[in-house]
């Protein structure tokens, strides 16, 4: 807990095939990891559709992860990280432009078999998003109208 | 007013262009079809009408009050709150009260950036006293207050419960004569219903020749001028067809002009930008992290360009706002 009491909430897209993999492996592991992130399971990176991400910010998420196979070759469906890396790097602009911190939205790689890897990022991405403080989305909607 | 058995209409502009109105005159010679079946009772853009007017009405007293306009201002806000009490049934009539439509843009901004841009940066401007508008100001003969400008844009229902949506910029006049044939007829659909417009896509409706696509660079409309034959997407111009519900005709890309997603997002798509970011980013010809990078780099203005007409009633509304 930190001094201001504030604990992010994060959301976690990851894949199947690896990242969930690694995440699970992990937690069997006992690799100690901040209980921030919510972890919702998708059959491949390239699922992600970019209005889940916009969804998890606009109903309170303060990050989001999107994780996947390593490219070129680890996908399980042959090229849907392709898609993945295509699409999160226009998504990063948007996100931009929205006035939504870069630091709040991580994308990547993490294979089935880099547990350390994911409890490290979790770790990491926890404090940065807790440097931030709150998004709350919501809230800033509500905010300066009379 | 006598019950002539007439269908007792209201029609209002809040934040919008004029252009929604203008449809509705391009239902050129049916107009008087209209007239035969509809007495008008509210239509400031083209008859002598006041609020007052419109206040001394009976609660449910208009039968059908088309809502053109996005809301953006305490008139905006009344208006749409008076309307719905005195209409059983309101529409929310065109891109502007649908989505937000252009005037919904001046959510990547907030009202004092807007004033002041407006008010004294525009080089036209001759404002050497610095004034920006009031609210209340005290004249001889009086206070006088003017509308206040909202900080976010809104759409219709999001301010008042709404029936009926006719999507489009503006909606295209024979879809306005079916949705007034089917309000005549008493054939109402569902209430929430979007109507005036069709359940495919804009490229359903689309003539041009679709390949599998492969884009290595974006262009904008005046970057290139396109093979009138070819998808208009596959050349690498942005096109929200595919993110787009139909109904218009594809009128658009049939002049060489690609879409820009006017009719909202298709069924089952609950964000259009983000619907068509992911169209666009797809099919990026590029094997590596770096070179998807740099074609998708390439596109100027995400927010703009995926969210042109319905930034209000995107997933997040608006960008974050200034701290303080």
């Amino acid at each position: 807990m930190s001094d201001n009491g504030f604990e992010p909430r994060i959301v976690g897209f990851l894949c199947n095939w690896c990242t969930y993999t690694a995440a699970d492996s992990a937690g069997v592991g006992r690799m100690e990891q901040p209980a921030n992130v919510d972890v919702i399971r998708v059959m491949c990176s390239g699922r992600v559709d970019p209005a889940f991400v916009l969804k998890a910010f606009a109903q309170g998420a303060d990050g989001v992860i999107v994780s996947g196979c390593h490219p070129p070759g680890d996908c399980h469906y042959t090229n849907g990280n392709y898609k993945t890396f295509r699409r999160m790097p226009l998504l990063e602009a948007l996100l931009d432009q929205y006035g939504i911190e870069k630091e709040r939205f991580h994308w990547g790689w993490i294979s089935g078999a880099e547990a350390v890897k994911w409890a490290q990022l979790v770790q990491n991405f926890t404090e940065q998003v807790r440097a931030l403080g709150p998004l709350d989305w919501k809230r800033q909607l509500a905010s300066k109208e009379e | 007013m006598p019950d002539n058995g007439k269908l007792k209409l209201g029609l209002y502009w809040a934040a919008s262009c004029g252009g929604c109105d203008i449809a509705i005159v391009e239902l050129r010679e049916k107009i008087l079809d209209l007239d035969a079946a509809a007495d008008i009772l509210f239509w400031p853009v083209a008859m002598d009408f006041k609020y007052k007017d419109v206040e001394a009405m009976a609660d449910g007293h208009l039968d059908v009050c088309l809502f053109n306009g996005a809301i953006r201002n305490t008139e905006n806000e009344h208006l749409a709150h008076l309307l719905r009490r005195k209409a059983k049934v309101l529409v929310a009539f065109g891109s502007c009260a649908h989505e937000g439509c252009i005037p919904g843009l001046a959510n990547l901004y907030d009202r004092g950036s807007i004033l002041e841009r407006v008010f004294l940066e525009t080089p036209s401007t001759d404002n050497p006293d610095q004034i920006l508008p009031q609210t209340l100001n005290a004249l001889p003969e009086g206070e006088v207050s003017v509308p206040t400008l909202f900080n976010t844009v809104k759409t219709l229902d999001q301010v008042t419960d709404v029936d009926y949506y006719v999507p489009g910029c503006p909606p295209q006049a024979p879809q306005i004569w079916a949705v007034v044939e089917a309000i005549l007829g008493g054939q109402l659909p569902p209430k929430g219903s979007i109507v005036g417009a069709n359940q495919k896509t804009v490229c359903d409706e689309c003539k041009h020749n679709r390949e599998e696509k492969r884009i290595a660079k974006f262009y904008r409309p005046h970057e290139i001028i396109p093979d009138s034959n070819r998808c208009l997407f596959d050349q690498g111009i942005i096109c929200a067809g595919p993110a787009t519900r139909g109904g218009c005709g594809a009128l658009c890309p049939s002049v060489d002009m690609p879409c820009r997603g006017c009719y909202g997002p298709p069924p089952g798509v609950i964000d259009q930008g983000a619907a068509l970011l992911s169209a666009v980013a797809s099919v990026v010809d590029a094997d590596t992290e770096e070179e998807a990078a740099r074609i998708v780099g390439e596109i100027v203005d995400p927010v703009g360009t995926f969210y042109r007409f319905g930034l209000p009633a995107s997933l997040l509304h608006r960008v974050k706002q200034p701290e303080g």
